[in-house]
């Protein structure tokens, strides 16, 4: 190995960030994800299999009978048991995770209300596929948005690196006393977790003093025996209820904060929204997951034709409602590309919480684009198609929302 | 401290017990009470019903496992009695998640316990014991139930047994009894109680007990001895409830031994696949004198109590062969 | 507000007003067997020493303690409120 004189480099910066091309792996999604888990010294993993989530817990299964991990694996019966093994965990004292997708998260959503509400910071992994019916293994984020409202964290991977970056990010958001919040990591189906891409693995060692053990504050200890899960009735219930809202808004600064720890020996950025050629646009095209990589690629080929400029949701939970208004303020439309359609709204669910965020404050259209549900390829045609779309309704959009490639 | 095994003195005066069930003359039930610990880990002040057979569960389960314990039980009456906001009966380490995951969050624990204590992060090693319900058991909590019972976690599953749904005012499960009423079963129950301890067996679990709050000492006998043993173990205990099966509140021990006097209710056990009987009754009682005793049964024609003893007749002969 | 409740909390909620009938020992017809103390569903009867003594500030009425008292040395008797 050549040393930092023999390249020239003075900058530890710079050697740092050659030493880390040299660290790049290509792998899946998947694998990425797994290789995230083993950083973070989980102590308990319950997961079943499912489509396309299951080489996940299958590499975890290997790096656990390996002892790369030291964690139990618990092989659950279903998904809802998969959550319900952690909410017994967690209390417990154990750090802990899951994976799963579409029907497995339906399943645990139940679970998953239960989790917050309890304030278990649970961390997990969900594969971005169809719901039935009819039955369909392909990607689109209906799953991930069902269950928007049962108070988890929610992220969103465009590329591989992103899916292994938030797993570790997740852990240091979710146990932070100020938040004690669960979150999930969404990655999607096939286009992410079956996809080849050179990976980053950072360092046991950067990622152990970012990430300290869990204490949590309260554990099922019988020297302490206290009673977790309890029932509130009407004279207390709306309380933990508004506690779980401070916690996610908590969240808001404390992912910030984590970002900036973060980049310090990755020198990845995160924020909740990236903007690519944003400045001075007509048209924002909003895009959430794998479709931005498509999204930016139309937008570099069509930047001289069209004033268009991408922002990519990172974040769905907390809701970036700032950042959506700061990037409006400067815009005339915005499209919302998103794989999921709340049925009765005729919109997506992304496109109806970018014009909750703008209410009130400058008015310009939010057009919802539904895209690729079951797994329908979004080529470069569909996003140019959206754009022209776009441009038109800057003088008076026809209609709200658009079925992209209806057949 | 009672004796556990095939030589225990008290499982032999049961045995010859001269007042039979009620052993309340007997001398030696007298001094083994006396073993039993005398500290409450589940306080007065909770919301059960006067008589409450579940309460009375709680209390002999924590008086048998003591303080180094976690309890998980799932939605039903003992956690809604126990638990209202900001109140707690529990003196132990407790959880409640949902009402069908019981088995679940228990294997959650259980594992949790085993990997911090192999990192160091924990000194003491607690027991994992979920007390459920027969609707958390038999109906909704099976399926998370029978996962943990296969992975063969190191932890006690009790079924408090009162053969309905009481929390949501005695709607039929499937351990309710044949012809017993409920609000949604209005003409009797009309399918055979479903036989869990069994299904449990079939899981190859270590040990498989039944019990009932009258036999106390048979009982904690139990709890102990599953507790004792490292993996899975599950009881079913019998919990007579004067609100859902509609007798007065005094009654609730009483009824229980009138179901194990009338052979609606064996004590058993199978410990490593080995089946035996743990108590016997001295003389059997005729089916009728216990449905008799409860409202949920008012309704039944002697045709079809002549059916329910003819059942009990045949399943007598084969547990007491 | 916490997540998570104290142990034995509820002893604050003095069950005693549920009551109809209140149970009264007749320490002469006493044999110490033990059976009202073990089947108390409100933990509310107390052994001290070879005596037995009721808490009525939870004591619900509910009699099983008379009803498997072996020498009917407890007997309910209509609470006067």
């Amino acid at each position: 190995m050549r040393s930092s004189q023999s390249l020239g480099m003075s900058d530890t910066r710079t050697l740092a960030s050659a030493k880390r091309m040299l660290r790049k792996d290509v792998m899946t999604c998947n694998k990425a994800v797994a290789e995230s888990v083993k950083l973070c010294d989980v102590d308990v993993i319950a997961a079943y299999p499912i489509t396309p989530q299951t080489s996940i817990v299958e590499y975890l299964a290997e790096f656990v009978a390996k002892k790369e991990i030291d964690a139990e694996y618990i092989k659950v019966e279903s998904e809802h048991s998969a959550l319900s093994a952690l909410v017994g965990a967690s209390p417990a004292g154990a750090r802990t995770f899951t994976a799963t997708s579409s029907q497995g998260l339906i399943l645990m959503s139940e679970v998953m209300f239960t989790a917050s509400g309890m304030r278990l910071p649970i961390v997990m992994a969900n594969a971005n596929r169809a719901l039935s019916a009819p039955l369909n293994i392909w990607n689109d984020q209906q799953d991930s948005l069902a269950v928007r409202d049962s108070g988890w964290i929610q992220f969103y991977a465009e590329n591989n690196q992103e899916a292994l970056d938030y797993v570790i990010q997740c852990y240091k958001i979710s146990e932070n006393k100020k938040v004690m919040l669960p979150s999930m990591v969404n990655l999607d189906g096939f286009y992410l977790t079956h996809t080849l891409e050179p990976t980053e693995i950072p360092d046991k060692k950067d990622v152990k003093k970012f990430l300290p053990p869990y204490e949590p504050e309260y554990r099922l200890d019988p020297e302490s025996p206290l009673t977790f899960g309890f029932f509130a009735g009407p004279d207390s219930y709306q309380e933990f209820r508004y506690e779980q809202q401070k916690a996610m808004e908590n969240a808001e600064r404390v992912i910030k904060e984590a970002a900036k720890d973060y980049y310090g020996f990755t020198g990845r950025k995160y924020s909740a929204i990236e903007e690519y050629k944003l400045d001075k646009k007509d048209t924002v095209l909003l895009t959430v997951g794998s479709v931005s990589g498509t999204v930016k690629e139309v937008v570099d080929k069509l930047e001289k034709k069209y004033s268009v400029g991408v922002a990519k949701l990172r974040m769905f939970r907390p809701f970036p409602f700032e950042e959506i208004r700061r990037i409006a303020s400067r815009a005339k439309i915005i499209g919302v590309i998103e794989k999921d359609v709340i049925i009765g709204v005729n919109q997506g669910a992304v496109a109806t919480e970018i014009k909750n965020a703008l209410y009130g404050s400058k008015s310009i259209p939010v057009l919802s684009f539904i895209v690729g549900l079951g797994g329908r390829d979004t080529p470069p045609s569909t996003v140019e198609k959206i754009i022209k779309i776009c441009e038109n309704a800057l003088e008076k959009p026809e209609k709200e929302s658009y079925w992209m490639d209806l057949k | 401290m009672i004796v556990l095994g095939e030589k225990a003195s008290y499982v032999k005066c049961r045995w010859k017990c001269e007042a039979g069930l009620s052993a309340n003359r007997c001398w030696y039930y007298r001094q083994h009470l006396k073993e039993v610990s005398e500290e409450e880990l589940f306080t007065s002040g909770h919301r059960g019903c006067a008589g409450c057979g579940n309460v009375i569960t709680v209390r002999l389960v924590l008086k048998a496992s003591g303080k180094n314990v976690v309890v998980v039980s799932p939605t039903g009456c003992t956690e809604v009695i126990s638990t209202p906001y900001p109140e707690t009966s529990w003196e132990v380490p407790w959880i409640h998640a949902n009402f069908e995951n019981a088995g679940a969050v228990a294997s959650g624990i259980s594992d949790a316990v085993k990997v911090l204590l192999r990192k160091g992060k924990i000194k003491s090693k607690p027991k994992v014991i979920a007390i459920a319900g027969d609707g958390g058991t038999v109906d909704i909590g099976f399926q998370s139930l029978s996962g943990a019972m296969e992975r063969g976690h190191d932890m006690l599953y009790i079924c408090v047994d009162n053969e309905a749904y009481m929390n949501t005012g005695v709607q039929r499960s499937g351990a309710t009894p044949y012809g017993a009423y409920t609000t949604t079963s209005p003409l009797g129950q009309d399918t055979p109680k479903k036989d869990m301890p069994a299904i449990m067996a079939a899981h190859r679990i270590p040990y498989v007990a039944t019990a009932t709050i009258s036999l106390p000492l048979d009982f904690i006998e139990k709890v102990k001895k599953a507790i004792s043993i490292e993996g899975a173990s599950y009881i079913h205990v019998l919990a007579p409830c004067p609100t859902g099966w509609g007798f007065p509140g005094e009654k609730t021990i009483e009824l229980g031994r009138l179901a194990v006097d009338a052979g609606m209710w064996t004590l058993y056990e199978i410990l490593n696949g080995e089946f035996r009987v743990t108590y016997k009754p001295t003389a059997k009682v005729p089916v009728k004198e216990y449905l008799k005793a409860q409202k949920r049964f008012a309704h039944l024609s002697e045709e079809t109590i002549k059916k329910i003893q003819e059942d009990i007749d045949k399943r007598w002969a084969e547990a007491f062969r | 507000m916490k997540i998570v409740l104290e142990p034995g909390t509820s002893l604050k909620n003095k069950t005693g007003g549920w009551r109809n009938f209140k149970p009264v020992i007749e320490m002469k017809k006493c044999i110490d067997c033990g059976n009202c103390w073990i089947f108390c569903p409100e933990s509310c009867i107390r052994k001290i020493g070879n005596k037995y003594e009721i808490d009525l500030d939870y004591c619900k009425g509910c009699g099983i303690c008379a009803n498997e008292c072996p020498t009917k040395a407890i007997e309910t008797v209509l609470e006067e409120k």
